[in-house]
């Protein structure tokens, strides 16, 4: 395969950025995305031109660092896919695709299409844990959970924290990541003693980062490589809802 | 030789708290309206309160249908509510207000939310390609510019009867049929574009006020989303027979 790529290149904080044009000859088709650029990246260094940066780590769809956004879509037009496991059969010989990193006031471009993620981390800080008893591992089932509630808990837990739902977002929200967080945490029993202060204190926090508002229109969810559910958004709503009632 | 694994610290120690952007961490007096989901609370409600108005105005509108003394009728009904117990036009009066408050907050907080948006995304796309159809996207905060600019027109006219040939000195039945008479097709055309606009923001809001309150999950959404589109497409109907049955010289 064949394919022209039209890449955000930015080398630094301060840099302008721009899109650079590179043709990238003889692609498999068995090729991750990921590889791909690793096949132009040794031809650039070679070339002796700097190599194009970009996040990465596992390259098996679960760690969330891997993420660009490909013609318009974060992670690409593929369902349920991280960058990583996106290949290029999925795109036709001769394609030009666009690359580009995530785009949020709260997601700094690091250097071309790394962008730094903090802002998640702070959100998770301000209030995404569990307060438990430290020593010896608890007996097993002596926390009755639901089943629904345990299934509901572990489909928020899947969430990897890759940001594609505040790239994908008209609004730069980060409501589906952090939804995902808290209803991780609110549904099961070990969440419930911090359930409505962690509601607010990370909904806060995601404000105070500078992140846009929800507005329900559902791409997050759309473009989420683990498909976490608007319903997460919702639980996120009620709780805070009800830590201010009180 | 046994390996021992050494517990404790396994991380790098987490940057403290005050490593967080703390200059913009809203005051602790109105947080809850400054928040994000706060704004979007009183965008829920002050919305509800709008849509159970147009139900009842557009049942009202179809008294036309029976003739205009009916809907003469209907008119000075609403000004003498509950009287002899509170004065002329009390009531009226009272949802008049609520209804100013409602607009005024739904506009207020949509505006901050679309400035707090743009902030959000300083650097647009060069390509962005919608994976949700875009729809709310589009028609929410574009129709509701498109809804204030046509409630004033309809204030304008029939309310006021500023824009309107039959004037203020006359029946409120007269200056809607005059209003929607067949010469002035282009207000008809005005409302048609509104009430569809309407619609289409109320197919999207309804449901979205559900998920805003956490009301919504997707066992419910297959009620909820059907509700708001079947309550949509009841006002869009229900708005347009008697501007529409007017143009076309069915009530005369």
């Amino acid at each position: 395969m064949n394919l022209t790529l039209k890449v955000w290149r930015q080398s630094g904080p301060k840099d302008a950025g721009r899109m650079v044009t590179y043709r990238v000859e003889d692609v498999s088709p068995d090729m991750s995305f990921l590889e791909m650029l690793d096949v132009l990246n040794e031809r650039l260094i070679v070339e002796g031109d700097d190599p194009i940066a970009f996040d990465h780590d596992c390259r098996e769809g679960i760690c969330g660092m891997c993420g660009m956004v490909i013609n318009g879509v974060p992670h690409g037009e593929q369902r349920a896919t991280t960058t990583c496991q996106l290949h290029m059969r999925h795109f036709e010989d001769g394609a030009v695709i666009t690359i580009e990193p995530w785009r949020a006031a709260p997601f700094p471009v690091v250097k071309d299409l790394v962008v730094d993620r903090s802002s998640f981390d702070r959100i998770i800080q301000a209030g995404g844990f569990v307060s438990v008893p430290a020593g010896s591992a608890p007996d097993a089932h002596s926390v009755p959970v639901r089943k629904e509630d345990a299934d509901d808990a572990f489909d928020a837990a899947t969430c990897i924290g890759c940001g594609a739902c505040v790239a994908a977002c008209p609004n730069g929200s980060a409501s589906l990541f952090t939804a995902a967080k808290i209803t991780h945490l609110s549904l099961l029993p070990q969440g419930q003693p911090e359930r409505l202060t962690r509601a607010k204190a990370m909904v806060e926090q995601m404000d105070a980062e500078g992140f846009g508002g929800c507005t329900n229109t559902g791409e997050c969810t759309a473009v989420c490589p683990k498909g976490i559910s608007l319903d997460t958004i919702a639980q996120m709503n009620s709780d805070y809802l009800k830590a201010n009632a009180k | 030789m046994t390996a021992t694994i050494e517990r404790g610290a396994a991380t790098a120690p987490v940057a403290s708290p005050k490593a967080a952007p703390s200059a913009r961490t809203p005051k602790k007096s109105g947080r809850f309206l400054g928040s994000s989901n706060g704004k979007k609370v009183v965008m829920a409600v002050t919305g509800a309160v709008m849509v159970i108005f147009l139900l009842s105005h557009m049942a009202g509108n179809l008294k036309i249908v029976l003739g205009k003394d009916a809907f003469n009728e209907y008119a000075h009904a609403l000004r003498t509510m509950l009287e002899p117990y509170v004065p002329y036009r009390a009531m009226l009066t009272l949802v008049e207000i609520a209804l100013v408050v409602s607009v005024v907050l739904h506009m207020w907080a949509a505006i901050s939310l679309a400035r707090r948006a743009r902030q959000a995304r300083p650097v647009k796309y060069v390509a962005k390609k919608s994976q949700a159809n875009g729809y709310a996207t589009h028609i929410m905060r574009f129709g509701g510019i498109t809804i204030a600019l046509f409630v004033i027109w309809h204030l304008l006219d029939l309310t006021f009867g500023v824009v309107n040939p039959k004037g203020f000195d006359s029946t409120p039945a007269d200056r809607m049929v005059a209003g929607f008479d067949a010469s002035r097709w282009w207000v008809t055309l005005i409302y048609v574009v509104a009430v569809v606009m309407v619609g289409l923001h109320l197919r999207h809001g309804i449901w979205s006020g559900f998920q805003t309150l956490g009301w919504a999950n997707h066992t419910r959404n297959r009620a909820l989303r059907p509700l708001a589109g079947l309550v949509a497409a009841v006002l869009v109907v229900g708005f347009l027979i008697p501007p529409l049955a007017i143009t076309f010289g069915v009530i005369k």
